[in-house]
């Protein structure tokens, strides 16, 4: 049985090429079922998002390269093979799990630790799963991925720093406010900068939103995709008094909103908290207002700088996070060991029983003279000693004190009996009696 | 002599401490719910340690210094333990247990006060008692979270917030938490003192009005209710009347500390 992974992502692919190879929902179900019936893979799940797409199957007869999962690849999408070259990654057994593991944590994404990815696995998982194409090894992979994606977000700093000036603005509006539902926001501008605010602002949680621009069809046009209120802009310096939060975007020379206008806004607000994110260059916020009480003012130098703290503290937590997923790989594999080991036991069984059975037929010509009852007890007594020469392999297999010495010891019994689907020279050769 | 459960009290409240510093580094749910668990377990060893000391002093464990101590230690625990369940805000916890622990160690591990007068007690004494430490416990808890809220309120206007900064509660939630630790002091405070005037009339039918304590706790009320005042409106709102809440458990510790001590005619210690 092994496990195996091809895809390409955002290192190994351009963006055209990522476009040309995604899968859509649909795409992703034909996909699965033409990979089960074509390329013998009996597990399958598909992991397709705008920075990746990757294939993850079982099989039972391994294969040393994933050239059929290449082609497959190439096929179905009806890119080239020459586009393809160089771009692909094929993993098997641990490699495959250590960079689902990897893929699941964030560590493999563009943006380090960025939490969609984990939403993403979680749903190419439960899709698979409702076309009954997973079976007991995805399922305890794929859970266990999720697992420990979660692990990692909870117990590391990974998930918790943002890593964007808007995510970083409304994080440190957070930790001033706490639970923004219950508050209110302004965002003085429509262009990219205040779109991404905005998201980020919902995102939160907040409800309240009022929506400003000079130009006021693209103010309109925003407040509408984001379910907030438009305001005129010669009324915002009104509805800046209501806000506990103000996000500033726009083109300007000049600041727009004055320390005046700020210290009105307090006196109004009886010197309630507000908080102030400076989004434009040049800045749209007189930078004196810093100075006044209980307000704060993030400009975008400063939240630049949060930014590359965040970074570099979610780098830090690199060691911590793989050594998370070290240890949910390692239990993976224990119990993948465990259940392949029961698998060879059986096999061994088997086949050691079917030599003893071809032996006694060979020599059926001596024994011709004994009773059913004498070739019964013979039958039984060279049954007991397969049993007895396999008892203590099976114990020591089983015993193995790591994941990797049991598995090293099962390629050791599959290679000596001939499992591993090698030549066998000299099978007839055997010795005794 | 402590007894045995002052050591198990002890161990119990270092593996909180540790847990609680563990749950702010790590932010992980598991983490902060066992240090909660043993710091509940704690507070229940430090009870028991409080009746053998009980048993030891032969009276109520706080009609000295040291037994206040420890008694002021297992309600600060207590009421931050209420704190933490009614917020879900278990952040604080590593700024709180070393306080509790302190007292908790000054209180049991320094000898009893062996020439404190054993007045005849009684139920309004012991209420009295215990409802004015509960005062203290609660504003202890207040001066911390207002001390942590303008610690951050000072990082966040410096704009450099800090890999720590994260993990607090937010400035709200601190104001919103020092609040309501101020309100159970001040309800605690006024009835405790009533108390203790009734209980004072009762064994010596007079009350001496312009004592250091009572005008002390007078003092300690009137800014007290001038911090909730000003937290919730006007210009003092936020950081200033944090800075107040700071600087009236001062008062308090003065109050405790020294009034009780040297100043006070019918409230010492001594």
């Amino acid at each position: 049985m092994q496990i195996v992974l091809i895809g390409l992502n955002h290192r190994t692919a351009p963006l055209e090429l990522r476009e040309c190879a995604a899968f859509s929902p649909d795409q992703a179900q034909r996909a699965t079922a033409e990979l089960r019936e074509r390329c013998a893979i009996e597990e399958v799940v598909v992991l397709s998002t705008c920075n990746r797409s990757e294939l993850y199957g079982v099989r039972s007869d391994p294969e040393p390269s994933g050239g059929a999962l290449e082609r497959f690849l190439a096929d179905f999408h009806g890119i080239s093979w020459e586009q393809l070259n160089g771009c692909l990654y094929f993993h098997r057994d641990v490699d495959a799990v250590d960079h689902l593991f990897r893929v699941a944590a964030g560590l493999d994404s563009m943006l380090l630790g960025e939490a969609e990815i984990l939403g993403q696995v979680r749903e190419a998982y439960r899709r698979a799963s409702d076309w009954g194409s997973t079976g007991a090894v995805l399922n305890r992979l794929f859970q266990g991925a999720i697992e420990a994606g979660r692990r990692v977000r909870a117990e590391t700093e990974l998930g918790t720093r943002p890593m964007s000036a808007a995510s970083a603005g409304v994080k440190l509006a957070e930790r001033v406010f706490g639970d923004l539902e219950g508050h209110s926001a302004l965002v003085v501008g429509a262009g990219e900068a205040a779109q991404q605010a905005v998201e980020q602002l919902r995102q939160r949680g907040i409800r309240k939103l009022s929506i400003t621009s000079r130009r006021r069809e693209h103010a309109a046009a925003l407040a509408e995709r984001a379910g907030a209120a438009c305001v005129e802009w010669s009324e915002f310096p009104i509805v800046m008094f209501q806000s506990d939060i103000v996000v500033a975007s726009v083109s300007s020379e000049q600041p727009v909103i004055s320390a005046e206008m700020l210290s009105r806004a307090l006196a109004e607000r009886q010197n309630r908290s507000i908080f102030l994110l400076d989004l434009g260059v040049p800045r749209n916020i007189e930078p004196s207002s810093a100075g006044l009480y209980n307000l704060y003012l993030y400009d975008l130098d400063d939240l630049t700088e949060i930014v590359e703290q965040n970074r570099r503290a979610r780098e830090r937590e690199i060691p911590r996070a793989e050594a998370i997923i070290a240890a949910h790989i390692s239990k993976f594999e224990a119990w993948r060991a465990g259940r392949s080991a029961r698998d060879l036991v059986e096999d061994l069984r088997v086949r050691l029983d079917q030599r003893r059975r071809s032996i006694l037929d060979a020599h059926a010509a001596a024994f011709a003279h004994l009773g059913p009852e004498e070739r019964a007890q013979i039958d039984q007594l060279t049954a007991q000693l397969v049993d007895e020469l396999l008892r203590q392999p099976v114990d020591r297999l089983r015993h193995a004190r790591t994941w990797r010495q049991r598995v090293q010891n099962m390629e050791t019994l599959r290679h000596l009996f001939g499992l591993d689907g090698e030549d066998d020279h000299g099978e007839d050769n055997h010795h005794g009696g | 002599m402590p007894g045995h459960w002052s050591y198990i009290a002890l161990a119990l409240y270092m593996c909180s401490l540790g847990l609680y510093v563990r749950f702010l580094y790590t932010g992980r749910r598991l983490t902060g719910q066992l240090a909660a668990a043993f710091l509940a377990v704690g507070l229940l060893g430090h009870y028991l340690a409080l009746l053998e000391r009980s048993h030891w002093v032969h009276s109520v464990p706080y009609d000295d210094l040291y037994g206040s101590l420890s008694l002021f230690g297992w309600l600060l625990a207590a009421t931050y333990l209420g704190l933490e369940l009614y917020y879900h805000q278990r952040s604080m916890g590593a700024f709180v247990v070393p306080c509790v622990l302190a007292l908790f160690a000054i209180g049991t591990w320094s000898g009893p006060d062996l020439s404190a007068t054993r007045q005849e007690q009684g139920t309004m004494f012991a209420l009295h008692v215990t409802l004015s430490v509960l005062a203290y416990a609660a504003f202890a808890l207040a001066f911390v979270l207002s001390a942590v809220y303008l610690l951050q309120h000072r990082y966040l206007r410096r704009r450099r917030p800090g890999l720590g900064l994260w993990r607090f509660p937010p400035l709200e939630g601190l104001e919103r938490m020092s609040r309501g630790s101020v309100r159970v002091g001040m309800v605690s405070l006024i009835a405790g003192t009533v108390l203790g005037i009734l209980w004072q009339w009762r064994m010596q039918h007079r009350f001496l009005f312009t004592d250091p304590k009572v005008l002390v706790t007078l003092a300690i009320l009137v800014l007290y209710w001038l911090y909730l005042r000003l937290s919730l409106r006007g210009g003092w709102r936020g950081p200033r009347a944090s800075l107040v809440c700071v600087l009236t458990f001062l008062v308090v510790l003065f109050s405790y500390a020294v009034v009780n001590v040297y100043l006070s005619q019918f409230h010492r210690y001594l």
